[in-house]
Formats: structure tokens, C-alpha cells, sequence
């Protein structure tokens, strides 16, 4: 019982900073490829051209 | 395991974006240039005369702040990029699976036909000034369409058996099959070569870009590794 409550916390404890470091990555791939402010926009212009974003 | 995710992909996000940036400024930002000369109306081909293929263009670094930004954009962007390819990794090794420098390899060109060429067979690189459909349509599609090519890579690379193969060759065809969002009109004026010669580049220097990203990022992930465990 004890062993299997620790299998699952170390599983929970390994599984939890690789989910939060994915949102993280795809927060910031939303924010430079895909948000539409157009500051953001202007600035990100000719990466999301390159990169294959849809831009316009 | 979050600080090996983290700093491994800060390093290889950072590196790879460093590069990739000064890539895309020497070879794909010209032909952007170039094109911006016909979506700005400054040149028109199929006009009364021809229209000289070798326009003067600015030169590397003659736009210093739009530059400067594209490569800090750049390098957010593969930071992003790393950031998930490392947390997968981490994943991966946990399953058993060895991560370095040589298999990152691997991790990259499946995150180039993930996050690149899957969306991009359909929604070509656009060069500016092409026709296109509503940004927020297409900009699902893509989101959609990357994420069943995400987890096509996965079950190809993992899955070991037909039935994950199966699944995963409908993964990466169905977005295709569906269609991508299709412009109601043609109007793009600038010429095809032009446009043509912006695809290619894209694509190419993107798979260059992703190779490098995996490698650095198997890379860091074992370094990281060796460097906690040295510690421990």
C-alpha cells in the first residue's frame, strides 16, 4: 500500500514539470507565431512569415 | 527534473533560435524583401515592360530594429519549440528511451514535420501579399493539424506496432484530406517564382533549424543529466 502511494507520487512528480514546461512552450509559441495584437504582430512579421505561420 | 526540462531548453531553444534567425535573415528575409516590393505596388510584373528579377534590395542589417526583433522573435519562438521537445524527452527517457545528441537528431526532423512541413503542405509559407483565408480559420486549422501530426510522430516513433502506424499515417493525412482554409479569390501580385523560391527557403532552412534544435536539445538533456547526477 505504502509502496504503491510512493510509485504514484513519484509518478505525479514526474509527469507535472513536463506537462507545465509544454503549456509553457506553447504559451510562448502562441504569443511570438499567433496572437494578433498588432504590436505583437509587427514585430513577429517576417519570423511568422518564415516559420509558416498563418500571418495575415 | 522541471530545472534539467528548463535549462535544457533555454540552452537549445536559445542556440538553435540564434542560428536559425541569422539563417532566415541571409537567405529567406531578401525574398521577403523582394516580394514586399510587389505587395507594395513599387514593382508590377506582367505590366507593359518586363521587370528586372534582380531589384536592389537593403542589405543584411540595414533595417536594424525590424532585424533585431526577428531575431529575438526567432529565438522566443525555438525557445518555445524546446521547451516542449525537452518535457517530451524527459517522457521519453523515462519510458526507456535514450536521449542525445546523435537521436535528438530525430527529435528534430519529426518536430520540422510537426510544427513546419505537416501544417505547411497544405498552408504553404505564405509570401507577403499572397490571397489567403481568414487568419483565425486558418490559424485552427494549423493548431489542429499540428497536433495530429505531434502525436502521428509519437505513435510512429513508440507505438511499435501496425495498429499505431495505421492511426498515425490517418493522423497526418486527415487535415489533408479535410483541406486546409482556401482563399475565395486569387489576387496575389507577386510572381510565382518569387513565391515558390519563399516556400522552398522556409522550408528548408525550418528543417535546418529543427535538426540543430534536436541535437543541441539531446544534447543539454544528457549534459544536464550527467551534471545532476554528478551533484547528487
Amino acid at each position: 500500500m505504502t509502496t504503491n502511494t510512493l510509485k504514484a507520487s513519484a509518478a505525479g512528480t514526474s509527469v507535472l514539470p513536463a506537462l507545465f514546461a509544454v503549456v509553457l512552450g506553447l504559451g510562448i509559441i502562441t504569443l511570438t507565431g499567433h496572437v494578433q495584437a498588432s504590436a505583437l504582430h509587427d514585430a513577429a512579421h517576417d519570423v511568422r512569415h518564415a516559420t509558416g505561420f498563418p500571418c495575415h | 527534473m522541471f530545472s534539467r526540462i528548463l535549462t535544457s531548453g533555454l540552452f537549445a531553444g536559445a542556440a538553435a533560435g540564434l542560428i536559425t534567425a541569422l539563417l532566415q535573415l541571409y537567405f529567406v528575409q531578401p525574398v521577403l524583401l523582394h516580394a514586399e516590393l510587389y505587395e507594395s505596388g513599387a514593382l508590377v510584373h506582367f505590366g507593359a515592360d518586363p521587370v528586372t528579377a534582380h531589384p536592389a534590395l537593403p542589405g543584411l542589417f540595414a533595417e536594424p530594429v525590424r532585424d533585431g526583433l526577428s531575431i529575438i522573435f526567432t529565438m522566443l519562438t525555438y525557445t518555445g519549440y524546446a521547451l516542449v521537445m525537452a518535457a517530451l524527452m524527459s517522457v521519453a527517457e523515462r519510458q526507456g528511451h535514450e536521449i542525445n545528441a546523435r537521436t535528438g537528431l530525430l527529435w528534430g526532423l519529426a518536430g520540422f514535420i510537426t510544427f513546419h512541413f505537416a501544417p505547411g503542405l497544405s498552408l504553404a509559407p505564405e509570401v507577403p501579399g499572397v490571397a489567403a483565408a481568414d487568419v483565425g480559420v486558418r490559424q485552427i486549422w494549423w493548431a489542429v493539424t499540428v497536433a495530429a501530426a505531434g502525436v502521428a510522430m509519437w505513435l510512429i516513433a513508440f507505438g511499435g506496432n501496425a495498429a499505431s502506424y495505421l492511426i498515425a499515417a490517418l493522423l497526418l493525412m486527415g487535415p489533408h484530406i479535410v483541406g486546409a482554409p482556401e482563399p475565395e479569390t486569387f489576387s496575389g501580385p507577386v510572381p510565382t517564382e518569387i513565391g515558390a523560391l519563399f516556400a522552398a527557403r522556409a522550408f528548408g532552412i525550418g528543417m535546418a533549424a529543427w535538426v540543430l534544435l534536436g541535437s543541441f536539445a539531446g544534447y543539454f538533456w544528457q549534459a544536464e543529466g550527467k551534471r545532476a547526477a554528478a551533484a547528487a
